[in-house]
């Protein structure tokens, strides 16, 4: 099948000028070239392999939903059957479909259920049975993404219908309270305030369930589990609010940790309209195997790529970790890799919201001029990509009123680095979760320098040679040189793998991951050679549109 | 300068008493709303008080700010301070005191016990992304942390702690039912006294919100961390405990004859 809504995403005016630093058009060049390489030969290990939340994500798709009594999900239930049976590598497609061929059970939930109880055997089909079996799969998976290319026609209508934020950077607030039914007025409140985006935190730890809760949820540690219920009760409310207010209001959350792929896949079929979706940050920051990220994060890419949804990448996280002026090169390094990564996963330049953070210890001198170096580098190196800006987090002390400065300084910051996305900053940061009062506040402050200094840089023209660009040329060239030492890793490893062996020497955040550590390691699995997956062949298809790039 | 024992806040004069404060109101912006935040402020103790700013938030709230004069006095003999009984240090004086007290990295090994799956507290503790703005143990560099996730059960605990030479053991127990966090606890906290000689045992930790910090005798445990704990308290006093003063007053107590669990 076609995806006929490709390439009709909303375009960004490009024509802004973005070129402030004079930077090396072959360095920049040279910075792609090396980020690609260390990308391809993950590309190719995600290739080769499978996981069980890529086959849940499948079953997903094909319409398979619902949990036990105990709350297992049925994708659940039903893979860990047919894994029993006949293992992993070979897809969960054909042994599901071809039981449903053969009449083991009238629908992909009663064979769950029968499944659950040890009812049904499964077998990889072979000769006709083997055709019949992937075409039944096919026509099941194909149906679950033409409602996602349904969902996505549907926010294109709807923001024509109501109209798209009124300005760049769009405004993004975040609710947590635990509870949907919490998180719904005050979402709706956000958006009548001001805010553009609305992401709804996930739960701690959410990312480390190895299954995706099911139904509204009422209960959690400092955030929402993301489930396919809350995200149909939030996008509704917001639906509800943009046609109040006019325009279009956002929803973010969370296709991270054990189960990314198939959050991805609720997400498409919520018409959620952003995601956060970083290549390395389960593996960095939350101890998952790199294999199992790897996989997961190729599928949910693919995903978001036909849902014409938006990525978050997580850069930020890594000057929460490390110094963010020593690990300003990270950061870049993360960027190329995450649009290389976006990219081959058929993301287009306006899907890929590449991160980063104002987290510069303010007592640094200059740390305003570093900070706006690093902005407009970032700005500079991806002129399509909705960048997004993070507000300062590490820095925030308590002290309130100073707190409200330095936000005033990130939202300077941001608009005179053209910044797409701008998540609005909390005096109260580190205190409290936010008060009715603090987003109040924290939103004049953003209209205050919008209002103020909105196209100041249409004004500012940073000396050739001066602080900013010398700076911004600084961190690019450390950028390559760790790109370089990542590539350099690969001479006699054990997986001839750079960015792998990187990974595992502790090269980012201070984090050593070995390949073969790590949560989720038992869930992945290398494909047999007759492995079939409808969705990874309906995702991988050749788009026609792509092919040569920059 | 003699020691003063009585104050009042201070604004540009001695004595002055003066204090500011912001609050919000669920009333509606106008006339009504700034003389309620007038009469909350008298009965708060500012007098005179003033209402320097009023803003709608919204159709239904209004931001005050209020500066006023308080007529309350301090009295500094009567301040209580309960001191934390190990001192709070940066990653970077954790790493300092374990490289030199301990001459290799100090082992930590963390997991749930029991059926609880829910290892939000434990990956607040021990996750490099931590909890609260701050970095997890992973995040130091002199830290081994071998996090063994949920449903780990006591023998396994116990073993996976003598193969990785623990020096310390973090569980936490989040969700409970009819007391099992205190049973588990106890037989956990047994288990250990029983694998290991009294002055070899690693330093057990237990945290979770349904424990309460008087509660780690009573458990067999050197510490019970409770809600709202943060990955540097718990590194802090690991140090102050396996390489700080606190090592001698542990191994004194290690020394008195075990009440049996």
């Amino acid at each position: 099948m076609t995806a006929p809504t490709r390439g009709r995403g909303p375009r960004h005016p490009v024509a802004r000028s973005r070129q402030k630093l004079d930077l090396d058009p072959a360095t920049v060049r040279r910075a792609r070239s090396l980020a690609r390489q260390a990308g391809r030969p993950i590309v190719r290990l995600a290739k080769q392999h499978t996981t069980v939340s890529v086959e849940r994500a499948t079953l997903r798709l094909a319409g398979l939903q619902g949990a036990d009594p105990d709350g297992i999900p049925w994708v659940n239930r039903l893979l860990d059957a047919v894994r029993g049976d006949v293992g992993l590598e070979n897809g969960v497609s054909l042994p599901v479909w071809d039981a449903l061929v053969r009449g083991d059970a009238g629908d992909l939930s009663t064979l769950a259920q029968k499944a659950a109880t040890g009812s049904v055997r499964f077998r990889v089909p072979e000769g006709r049975d083997l055709v019949r079996a992937r075409a039944a799969a096919r026509r099941a998976v194909g149906g679950g993404l033409k409602q996602v290319d349904g969902r996505r026609r549907e926010r294109e209508r709807l923001i024509r219908r109501w109209g798209d934020a009124p300005r760049k950077p769009w405004i993004y607030l975040i609710v947590a309270t635990g509870d949907i039914y919490e998180d719904i007025p005050q979402a709706q409140n956000a958006a009548r305030e001001g805010a553009d985006i609305i992401a709804v935190i996930r739960s701690t730890g959410q990312s480390l369930l190895d299954y995706v809760p099911e139904g509204a949820t009422r209960e959690g540690f400092a955030g929402t589990y993301a489930t396919q219920e809350n995200f149909r009760l939030m996008r509704a409310a917001l639906d509800e609010t943009s046609a109040e207010l006019g325009r279009y209001v956002r929803l973010t959350n969370y296709a991270s940790g054990l189960c990314m792929p198939e959050i991805a896949a609720l997400a498409g079929l919520q018409r959620l309209d952003m995601m956060l979706n970083d290549s390395m940050y389960g593996i960095l920051f939350r101890d998952i195997n790199p294999v199992r990220t790897f996989v997961d994060q190729r599928f949910s890419r693919q995903v978001h790529a036909r849902a014409g949804i938006i990525i978050n990448t997580g850069e930020d996280n890594y000057l929460t970790t490390a110094d963010a002026v020593e690990a300003a090169h990270t950061v870049t390094v993360s960027q190329l890799l995450n649009e290389f990564f976006a990219t081959e996963a058929g993301l287009e330049d306006w899907q890929i919201g590449l991160g980063h953070a104002f987290e510069i210890d303010p007592a640094v001198p200059e740390s305003f001029r570093m900070e706006l170096a690093h902005a407009l580098l970032a700005r500079q190196l991806f002129p399509k990509a909705p960048l997004k800006w993070m507000p300062p987090t590490r820095h925030m002390t308590g002290d309130v009123f100073r707190g409200y400065l330095l936000d005033g300084f990130f939202n300077l910051a941001g608009v005179m680095s053209s910044q797409d996305i701008l998540l609005v900053g909390m005096m109260t940061e580190a205190v409290v979760t936010p008060w009715l009062s603090d987003r109040d506040l924290a939103l004049q402050n953003v209209r205050y320098v919008v209002d103020a200094a909105g196209r100041l840089h249409e004004d500012f023209h940073p000396a050739p040679d001066g602080f900013i660009a010398q700076r911004a040329r600084q961190v690019l060239a450390e950028a390559i040189d760790l790109l370089e030492d990542i590539l350099s890793h690969k001479g006699g490893s054990r997986s001839g793998n750079g960015l792998l062996e990187a990974i595992a020497d502790g090269t980012f955040g201070l984090m050593r991951r070995p390949a073969d550590g790590g949560r989720g390691l038992d869930g992945v699995a290398r494909k047999a050679a007759d492995y079939y997956n409808p969705a990874a062949e309906l995702l991988d298809g050749p788009d026609p549109r792509k092919g040569a790039r920059r | 300068m003699s020691e003063k024992t009585i104050v009042r806040p201070y604004g540009d004069t001695t004595g002055d008493g003066m204090v500011q404060v912001s609050f919000t109101l669920p009333v509606p912006y106008g006339k009504r709303a700034e003389g309620a935040a007038a009469q909350l402020a008298h009965k708060m103790g500012l007098d005179p008080a003033m209402v320097v700013h009023a803003k709608s938030m919204g159709p239904d709230f209004t931001f005050f700010v209020v500066y006023g004069q308080v007529s309350h006095l301090v009295d500094l003999t009567a301040v209580e301070v309960v001191e934390r009984d190990y001192p709070l240090l940066s990653p970077k004086d954790v790493n300092l005191a374990v490289r030199k007290g301990l001459r290799r990295r100090m082992v930590v090994v963390g997991g749930c016990i029991g059926t609880d799956a829910h290892t939000v507290g434990i990956d607040a503790i021990l996750n490099i992304k931590g909890f609260a703005g701050e970095k997890g143990l992973e995040y130091y560099r002199e830290l081994r942390v071998v996090n063994l996730g949920a449903q780990v059960s006591v023998p396994q605990l116990v073993a996976r702690a003598q193969e990785e030479r623990a020096d310390a053991v973090l569980v936490s127990q989040v969700v409970t039912q009819r007391e099992a966090h205190i049973l588990n606890a106890k037989e956990m906290s047994a288990a250990f006294r029983e694998a290991y000689p009294s002055d070899r045992r690693p330093v057990l930790v237990l945290g979770g919100p349904r424990f309460h910090e008087s509660m780690a005798d009573g458990l067999g445990v050197d510490r019970v961390f409770a809600r709202g704990t943060t990955p540097a308290e718990v590194a802090s006093f690991l140090v102050d405990t396996i390489v700080g003063p606190g090592r001698a007053r542990r191994i004194d107590r290690a020394a008195q004859p075990q009440e049996s669990a």
